[in-house]
C-alpha cells in the first residue's frame, strides 16, 4: 500500500470502490491572490522540482510566460489589468490544477487507474496508464490538463504529490517568498483565509473571499480573492465551475443507459430467435419453384 | 463452388468488398470505441495492442470506415429511395417480428426496414465524422466546449449505430439464406421471392 | 538600510518609492506583507510605473521620473506646514534649534558660492555659527531666523501642493493622501518605514533624494526606531559588503576615505577626520579614527607599518579624483588607460551609453574578464549582428578571460541590506577551469610581487611589504580572510582600567573595534566589521533565530555590522529621559545605570540621559543634521533639479537657466552635446529590472529565460493608440545615444501626466537582455542612457532620460 497521505480514495475507470477504511487529512494550497507579486518563483520551482523545462518562448506583449499551461508547464501566473471605481489594480493569479473535489478529468478518463484521487484530496495523473485521449482535458472545468507532444500522455501539477507524501510541503509553496502560498489542511487553509478576509475587508475590499467553487465539491487548490464576487476578472477564473452537463451526460448517465440498451438489444434478437425461429423460405414457395423448374 | 445456376446475384463482388471493410471497420471501431466508453469494455482495448494503440488506431480506422462508407453509400443510394409500399412496410413492420409475413406487402431489392435502417446509418456516419475529427487530439486543438459537445454526441451516435448494426446483423441471421447475398453474392430464387418479391420479378421477369 | 528586512514588519506605513521591492527584493518584500498581515501596516507606493510594488499597495501616487525631491520637498512643506513632525524627537535629536552661517544663502536656483565655469560650488558659508567656546550656537526656542528649522522652512515653503503637481505630475489629492498617511506616524507610537533602492540613487540628484526621505523621517520621528528607517534595498547580493569594504575608488574599509593628493601629512589626514564634537558632552565617535586606521594598516602591513614611518601612510595612494566608473571609462575613451581588470562585472551592458564604452573598450591594449559567464563585455569586440555590430578587425585589444567561481561555490559572508554577515558554505566545486575569485586575484598577486621581487620596479615597497600570511599564499581561505577582517591582538593587550588585567592575549581575535588601538598592538582590516569572529568562534555562521522581545531583531542570528546592532541610532528609540518612546515597541533604554534592551545599543553604554549625550554618536553635533553642512555637492538642502534630459526643458522651481538640472553635476566633454532635446526625444523614459531575472546574469540561467524570454519595452495605452502601436507589435526606442528594437508591451500600468501644462508619456525599459545567454538576444538598453551621474557618487542617471518611438 502506498504512504498512507497517499491512499487511493478514487481511481479513473474503476467501477468499484478504493480501499476506504482509513482516515487522511485533507490537505490544500491556499493562493492569497492578494500577498502574490507574480514573481513567478513558483514557476521557477515547479520547473525545479519537477524537471520539466518548457521551451523558450517569446513575449507576446504582456507578462505571462510561459504563455500558457503546457505539459512542461504545470504552472503559470496570470496578469490581468483591471479598473475598478477609477483605481488600477494589477490581479496576478496562479493558474494551474485546481485538485477538484469532484474531479472532472477523473470522471471523463477512460484508462483505468491514470487518474488518481488521494485520500488526502490530491488529483494526480499516473502517466504510464495514461493512453492519451484526452478525454481529462475535456472533462476539466478549469482547462488545465495538457497532452504532451513529446509522449501524448496528459500532465498537469501533482500538488507535488511526492513531497506531499514525505511531509513536505509542495515545492511553489516552498518557494513562495511573501507567503502568498501557504499549505496545510483544507481547514487550516479556510481559517487562514478568513483571516485574510477579514484583513481585506477592513481595507475596503468589501467583497474580498475565497474561492472554493462548490459546483466541483470544493477544490484542495483554493483562492483568497479581493473581489470573490466576480472571479471572471482574474483572467477569467469560472465563476461557478462544475463539470460541464456535457461531460456529465457523456460520462454520466448515458454510460450506463448505453449499455444496458445495447445489451436490451443483444438479448431480445436472442429471445426473439428463441421464440420465434429463424425466418426461413416457405416450404410452398420452394415447392412452388421446383414444379417450375421441373415443368 | 456450390452454386445453383438459377440462384438470383444479389450484390457483386466489389459491393460485397466493400460492404465488408466497412463492416470491419466497424467492429474494430466498436470494440476500441467501448474501451473507452465504458470501463467495463476497457479490457476490449487489450485487442488492439493496449489502450494507447487502441486510442491511436481508432480514428484512423474511422478514416477508413468513412471513406468506404461514402462508396457505399452511393452505390445503394438509388436503391434505397423509400415508397409508399415502404412505408405501409414499415407500418407493418410488428407483423412481420412476430414471424407473421405471409401478408406484408411486396418488397423490392430492399424492405421498408432496410431502408430506413440505411438512412439512419448515414445519418450516425455523418455525425461521427464530425463529431469524431473535432475530439481527435492527435491533430486538432478546437476549444473545449466544442469537443465536450462533440464528444457527447460521439458516443451516444455510436451506441446508436451499434444497436442499429446489432439489429442488421440479427436481421441477417434471423431471415435465412441472407448471410450467403454478403458471402457469395447469391441468394435462392425461394428466399426472393418470398422476402423481396419485386426484386424477384424484376430478376426473373416472372410473377 | 538603518534598520533591517525582519524589521519592516514592525511597520505601520511602508513607503516604497525610488524602488520596486516586490519587483526586485522579492524575498525582503515578505516582510512588507508581514507588516500588512500583522501590524496592519498601510503599504504606500509612489512611482513612474504601477509596479509589481503597487498592485499590493493600499496607495498608489504616480510621479513623473526624476521629480522625487519636489514630491518630498512637498511633503516636508506639508509636515511643517500643518505642524505634523515629532516635536520632541526633533528639538532634542536634529539640528532644528542650530544656527547657520549667516552669509550661506540660496536663490533662485543655487545656493551661494557657485562657480558655473568649474560647475561647483565654494562650499565655505555652508557652515554653522561657531561660539568662543568652540561649539555651534544654537536656539531652544527656535525663534532665530538663522536656526536651521526656519531656513528650511523657508526653502521648503516653495514645495505646495500646486508646485508638486506641476512638477512631478502627481495629482494634488493624491500628493495630498500620501502626506496625510506619512503624517500618521508624527506621533511617538507609529513608524514609517521608507525602502528606496536604484530609482533614488540613478539620478543626477540621487543622493539629495535619499536625504529628502531622510528628512521626512527624521521630522516624522521615524530614525532609530523599530518599524522606521531609511532602508536602502541593496542589488547585489553582497553589494553592501562591496560598499562596507570599500571597493569604491575613494575609500578605505569601514567607510573610512583614502587621502588626498593635498593630504600628505599623516597627522593632518588623522585630525580631519577624526572629528571632535561641536556640542558639549556629545561622543563623536569619528574621533577614534586613528585605532580604526592604524589597525587597518597593521593588518596589510604588518610589521612593516610602524610609528616611525605613519603606519605605512605613504603606501596608500593619494586621490587626486573620484576614479568612478564613470571617469574610469571617460579615460580610456580618451586613450589614456592600456588595461582594465573587470571583476564580476559587465560594464559593456551595466554602464551608461554603450556606444561610447565599445568605443573605451577598444582602445585599451588588454582587458582582463573575471567571471563565471561569457560576459558582453568579454566579447565586446565580436560581432553579433545588429545587437554588437562592431568590425571585429578593427579591434586589437588583447582579452584575457579567467573564468570564475560563483557565488555557492565557495564559501564566505555575503553582507545584507540589513548589514548581516552570514556565513554561507559552498554548494558545489565550480566547473573546469575556474576558480575561486579569491585563488584568481591570489595568484596575480602572488605573481606580481614575485616579479617586483625579481626585476624591482617603481616604488615596489606597498606590494612586497603586504602581509600575506595564509597557508596557502595562492589560495587564502575565506576563514583566514574574515578572521583578518575582525581583527586580533598582536600583542597581550593591557585593561586601560585595570593594568593587572589582560583584555586579550597576543594572537586572540578581538570582541570588537572598541578594543583596537592606535599604537599598532591591533590589527583589523575593516573595523566596522570586527568582532564578527571574536574568539568564540564565527558569529556570522549563527543561525539561532530566537526573538526574545517578540520584535525581530534576533541577536543570533548571524552578525550585523557595527557591534552586532541590528537598528542604527536606536538611542533614538527613547526619549531623551532614556524611556522609550513607544512602551509596546521597545528597543533600548536606560535601566539606571546603563543601556540595554532587545538590540545593542548605539551608544555609549554608560552615558546617563542626563547628560545629554544626542543619539546620533557619528555626528561631532551628536544630533542628526536637515542642514548637510559641505558634505553634498550641490547643496545643504535637497533642491529639485531636472534630470539632464527633461521632457519640459525647464524646472519650475527657478527661472535660471544655470539651474535646471543638477547644477554641480559633473559632465564630461563630449557627453553634454548628446543629451537629448525634448523635441526630438518626447518621452520620459526609465530603465529598471524585472523579477523573472537579475541583471544581466540569469539570462544565462534556461529557468529564468523560459520566465522572460525576449527584450520588451513597456508603454501606456494612450500612447500606443497615439502611434498605432499594439501588444506583441516590434518598436523602435531611440535616444540620442542609439536605439533598440524590442516587444512593446502596451499596459494600463503607464500613464499619460500632465507637468508644467504638457502630457508626459513614460516608457518604461527593462535591462537584462544582451547578444549573449539562453534568452532570445537583444539590445543592451544602455545604448540609450546618459553618461552622466549622481554629483556626490556618479552612480548614473539610468532613471530618468529622453527618446522618441516608433513602430519598427
Amino acid at each position: 500500500m502506498a504512504l498512507q497521505s497517499l491512499d487511493i480514495a478514487r481511481r479513473s475507470a474503476t467501477t468499484t470502490d478504493s480501499p476506504s477504511v482509513r482516515q487522511t487529512t485533507e490537505v490544500a494550497k491556499l493562493i492569497d491572490v492578494t500577498t502574490c507579486i507574480g514573481c513567478k518563483a513558483c514557476q521557477a520551482a515547479c520547473m525545479e522540482w519537477n524537471d520539466i523545462r518548457d521551451e523558450v518562448g517569446s513575449n507576446s506583449g504582456i507578462y505571462d510566460n510561459p504563455r500558457d499551461l503546457s505539459a512542461e508547464s504545470w504552472t503559470v501566473m496570470r496578469y490581468s489589468e483591471v479598473e475598478e471605481a477609477g483605481k488600477l489594480e494589477w490581479l496576478i493569479r496562479k493558474d494551474g490544477c485546481m485538485h477538484c473535489a469532484d474531479p472532472g478529468c477523473l470522471k471523463a478518463c477512460p484508462a483505468p487507474g491514470a487518474i488518481v484521487q488521494y485520500a488526502n484530496g490530491i488529483v494526480d495523473f499516473h502517466e504510464e496508464n495514461c493512453i492519451g485521449c484526452g478525454y481529462c482535458i475535456t472533462g476539466c472545468p478549469f482547462n488545465v490538463p495538457r497532452i504532451s507532444k513529446k509522449d501524448n500522455k496528459a500532465y498537469k501539477c501533482t500538488l507535488c504529490s511526492d513531497r506531499v507524501a514525505v511531509g513536505q510541503e509542495p515545492a511553489c509553496i516552498k518557494a513562495c517568498p511573501t507567503g502568498a502560498l501557504q499549505f496545510g489542511s483544507k481547514q487550516q487553509m479556510k481559517d487562514y483565509a478568513e483571516e485574510r478576509i477579514v484583513d481585506l475587508k477592513e481595507r475596503g475590499f468589501k467583497d474580498a473571499g475565497l474561492y472554493d467553487p462548490q459546483g466541483v465539491g470544493g477544490t484542495h487548490v483554493m483562492y483568497v480573492l479581493h473581489h470573490a464576487d466576480r472571479p471572471q476578472l482574474y483572467n477569467n477564473l469560472p465563476e461557478n465551475p462544475s463539470i460541464s452537463p456535457m461531460v456529465a451526460l457523456w460520462k454520466g448517465v448515458a454510460k450506463p443507459l448505453a449499455t444496458l440498451a445495447l445489451a436490451g438489444i443483444a438479448f431480445s434478437s436472442l429471445f426473439h430467435y428463441v421464440i420465434k425461429g429463424p425466418n426461413e423460405v416457405s416450404k410452398e414457395l420452394e415447392d412452388e419453384l421446383e414444379e417450375e423448374d421441373a415443368s | 463452388m456450390i452454386r445453383n445456376p438459377k440462384d438470383l446475384q444479389r450484390y457483386t463482388a466489389p459491393e460485397r468488398a466493400n460492404h465488408w471493410v466497412v463492416g470491419i471497420c466497424f467492429i474494430l471501431l466498436a470494440l476500441s470505441g467501448l474501451a473507452f466508453f465504458h470501463p467495463a469494455f476497457f479490457p476490449l482495448a487489450q485487442l488492439f495492442g493496449g489502450g494507447t494503440w487502441a486510442r491511436i488506431l481508432h480514428p484512423y480506422v474511422g478514416v477508413i470506415m468513412a471513406l468506404s462508407f461514402v462508396r457505399m453509400f452511393f452505390r445503394f443510394r438509388e436503391l434505397n429511395r423509400m415508397t409508399p409500399a415502404d412505408r405501409e412496410w414499415l407500418s407493418r413492420v410488428g407483423e412481420m417480428v412476430d414471424g407473421n409475413d405471409h401478408n406484408m406487402p411486396v418488397q423490392g431489392k430492399y424492405n421498408g426496414g432496410q431502408k430506413l435502417l440505411f438512412w439512419a446509418l448515414v445519418v450516425c456516419m455523418a455525425l461521427l465524422v464530425i463529431s469524431g475529427i473535432v475530439t481527435w487530439r492527435a491533430w486538432l486543438n478546437l476549444p473545449v466546449v466544442v469537443v465536450r459537445f462533440g464528444a457527447v454526441i460521439h458516443a451516444a451516435t455510436a451506441a446508436v449505430m451499434i444497436g442499429l448494426i446489432m439489429v442488421h446483423i440479427y436481421a441477417a441471421i434471423w431471415v435465412k439464406g441472407t448471410i450467403r447475398a454478403m458471402w457469395y453474392g447469391t441468394v435462392t430464387r425461394g428466399w426472393a421471392k418470398q422476402h423481396h418479391r419485386a426484386w424477384y420479378r424484376q430478376m426473373t421477369g416472372k410473377s | 538600510m538603518t534598520n533591517h528586512w525582519v524589521d519592516i514588519k514592525n511597520a505601520d506605513v511602508v513607503l516604497i518609492m525610488g524602488g520596486n521591492a516586490a519587483e526586485a527584493h522579492p524575498c525582503g518584500f515578505k516582510w512588507v506583507v508581514e507588516a500588512k498581515k500583522h501590524n496592519k501596516a498601510k503599504l504606500v507606493v509612489v512611482d513612474p510605473r504601477f509596479t509589481r510594488s503597487a498592485a499590493l499597495a493600499d496607495y498608489y501616487a504616480p510621479i513623473r521620473t526624476g521629480t522625487d525631491i519636489a514630491f518630498l520637498g512637498g511633503v516636508i512643506n506639508y509636515l511643517l506646514a500643518n505642524d505634523k513632525i515629532q516635536h520632541e524627537y526633533v528639538k532634542a535629536y536634529t539640528d532644528f534649534s542650530f544656527l547657520v552661517n549667516n552669509e550661506y544663502a540660496f536663490d533662485n536656483g543655487l545656493f551661494v558660492g557657485y562657480n558655473a565655469d568649474k560647475r561647483s560650488y565654494d562650499k565655505s558659508t555652508w557652515g554653522y555659527q561657531m561660539g568662543k567656546d568652540g561649539y555651534v550656537m544654537t536656539d531652544p526656542t527656535l525663534q532665530d531666523p538663522r536656526c536651521v528649522f526656519h531656513l528650511m522652512k523657508t526653502h521648503y515653503s516653495r514645495y505646495t501642493p500646486e508646485m508638486v503637481e506641476k512638477i512631478c505630475g502627481t495629482p494634488k489629492d493624491q500628493f495630498l493622501k500620501v502626506c496625510e498617511t506619512l503624517a500618521s506616524t508624527s506621533t511617538p507610537d507609529r513608524t514609517t518605514t521608507i525602502m528606496y533602492a536604484l530609482g533614488w540613487t540613478q539620478h543626477s540628484q540621487g543622493s539629495q533624494m535619499i536625504r529628502a526621505g531622510a528628512m521626512v523621517q527624521l521630522l516624522l520621528g521615524n530614525i532609530g526606531i523599530a518599524g522606521g528607517g531609511m532602508n536602502a534595498l541593496r542589488g547585489h547580493s553582497n553589494i553592501q559588503g562591496l560598499t562596507d569594504l570599500g571597493l569604491l575608488s575613494n575609500l578605505l574599509p569601514g567607510y573610512m576615505t583614502l587621502p588626498g593628493e593635498k593630504e600628505t601629512d599623516y597627522r593632518t589626514y588623522i585630525d580631519k577626520r577624526a572629528s571632535k564634537p561641536l556640542r558639549p558632552n556629545q561622543l563623536s565617535y569619528w574621533q577614534n579614527y586613528e585605532k580604526f586606521h592604524v589597525s587597518l594598516m597593521k593588518a596589510w602591513y604588518g610589521d612593516a607599518a610602524t610609528k616611525e614611518n605613519n603606519w605605512a601612510f605613504d603606501y596608500l595612494p593619494k586621490l587626486d579624483k573620484m576614479h568612478d566608473v564613470l571617469q574610469v571609462f571617460e579615460d580610456m575613451y580618451q586613450g589614456k588607460m592600456n588595461g582594465y581588470v573587470c571583476q564580476g562585472f559587465n560594464p559593456l551592458a551595466s554602464f551608461p551609453n554603450k556606444a561610447k564604452l565599445g568605443t573605451a573598450l577598444a582602445k585599451l591594449k588588454y582587458l582582463v574578464v573575471i567571471d563565471p559567464l561569457a560576459t558582453e563585455t568579454s566579447e565586446f569586440w565580436k560581432n553579433f549582428g545588429v545587437y554588437n555590430d562592431v568590425d571585429s578587425t578593427k579591434i586589437q585589444t588583447t582579452v584575457f578571460r579567467l573564468p570564475s567561481g560563483c557565488f555557492a561555490e565557495e564559501d564566505g559572508s555575503l553582507v545584507n541590506s540589513g548589514r548581516w554577515l552570514q556565513w554561507h558554505w559552498k554548494g558545489a566545486e565550480p566547473p573546469s577551469e575556474a576558480k575561486s575569485d579569491i585563488e584568481i586575484i591570489a595568484g596575480l598577486f602572488t605573481t606580481l610581487r614575485g616579479m617586483y621581487k625579481a626585476d624591482g620596479g617603481a616604488f615596489p615597497d606597498p606590494i612586497l611589504n603586504m602581509t600575506w600570511p595564509y597557508r596557502i599564499p595562492s589560495a587564502p581561505s575565506a576563514e583566514e580572510l574574515a578572521k583578518e577582517y575582525s581583527g586580533k591582538a598582536l600583542t597581550d593587550l593591557e585593561d586601560p582600567k585595570d593594568k593587572t588585567k589582560l583584555v586579550k592575549k597576543a594572537g586572540e581575535q578581538v570582541d570588537g573595534f572598541a578594543q583596537l588601538r592606535d599604537d599598532g598592538t591591533t590589527s583589523c582590516g575593516c573595523w566596522i566589521f570586527s568582532g564578527c569572529w571574536s574568539q568564540a568562534g564565527n558569529l556570522m555562521a549563527r543561525r539561532d533565530n530566537a526573538d526574545p522581545f517578540g520584535n525581530g531583531q534576533t541577536l543570533n542570528w548571524a552578525w550585523a555590522w557595527p557591534a552586532n546592532r541590528r537598528i542604527l541610532y536606536n538611542r533614538a528609540a527613547a526619549d531623551p529621559a532614556g524611556k522609550p518612546w513607544n512602551a509596546k515597541r521597545k528597543q533600548v533604554w536606560w535601566n539606571g545605570t546603563a543601556w540595554t534592551g532587545s538590540d545593542i545599543p548605539d551608544f555609549k553604554p554608560d552615558s546617563n540621559p542626563a547628560d545629554g549625550m544626542g543619539p546620533f554618536i557619528m555626528n561631532p553635533e551628536g544630533v542628526a543634521r536637515f542642514f548637510a553642512l559641505d558634505k553634498m555637492v550641490e547643496g545643504p538642502f535637497p533642491e529639485h533639479y531636472e534630470p539632464f534630459e527633461t521632457p519640459i526643458d525647464t524646472n519650475p522651481m527657478n527661472t535660471n537657466p544655470k539651474a535646471i538640472s543638477n547644477p554641480a553635476a559633473r559632465v564630461f566633454k563630449g557627453d553634454m552635446e548628446v543629451f537629448g532635446k525634448s523635441k526630438d526625444f518626447p518621452y520620459a523614459a526609465t530603465s529598471y529590472r524585472l523579477t523573472e531575472h537579475f541583471h544581466y546574469w540569469t539570462k544565462h540561467c534556461l529557468i529564468n529565460a523560459v520566465l522572460q524570454p525576449e527584450q520588451f519595452v513597456e508603454i501606456g495605452e494612450e500612447l500606443a493608440a497615439e502611434k498605432g502601436i499594439k501588444a506583441g507589435d516590434r518598436i523602435k526606442v531611440r535616444s540620442n545615444r542609439g536605439q533598440i528594437i524590442a516587444v512593446a508591451v502596451v499596459t494600463k500600468r503607464l500613464r499619460a501626466m500632465m507637468a508644467d501644462g504638457k502630457k508626459i508619456h513614460h516608457v518604461g525599459i527593462p535591462i537584462h537582455w544582451g547578444f549573449k545567454g539562453m534568452t532570445k538576444p537583444g539590445y543592451i538598453a544602455n545604448t540609450l542612457t546618459p553618461f552622466v551621474g549622481d554629483a556626490n557618487t556618479q552612480t548614473p542617471e539610468f532613471k530618468s532620460f529622453l527618446v522618441n518611438i516608433e513602430k519598427a
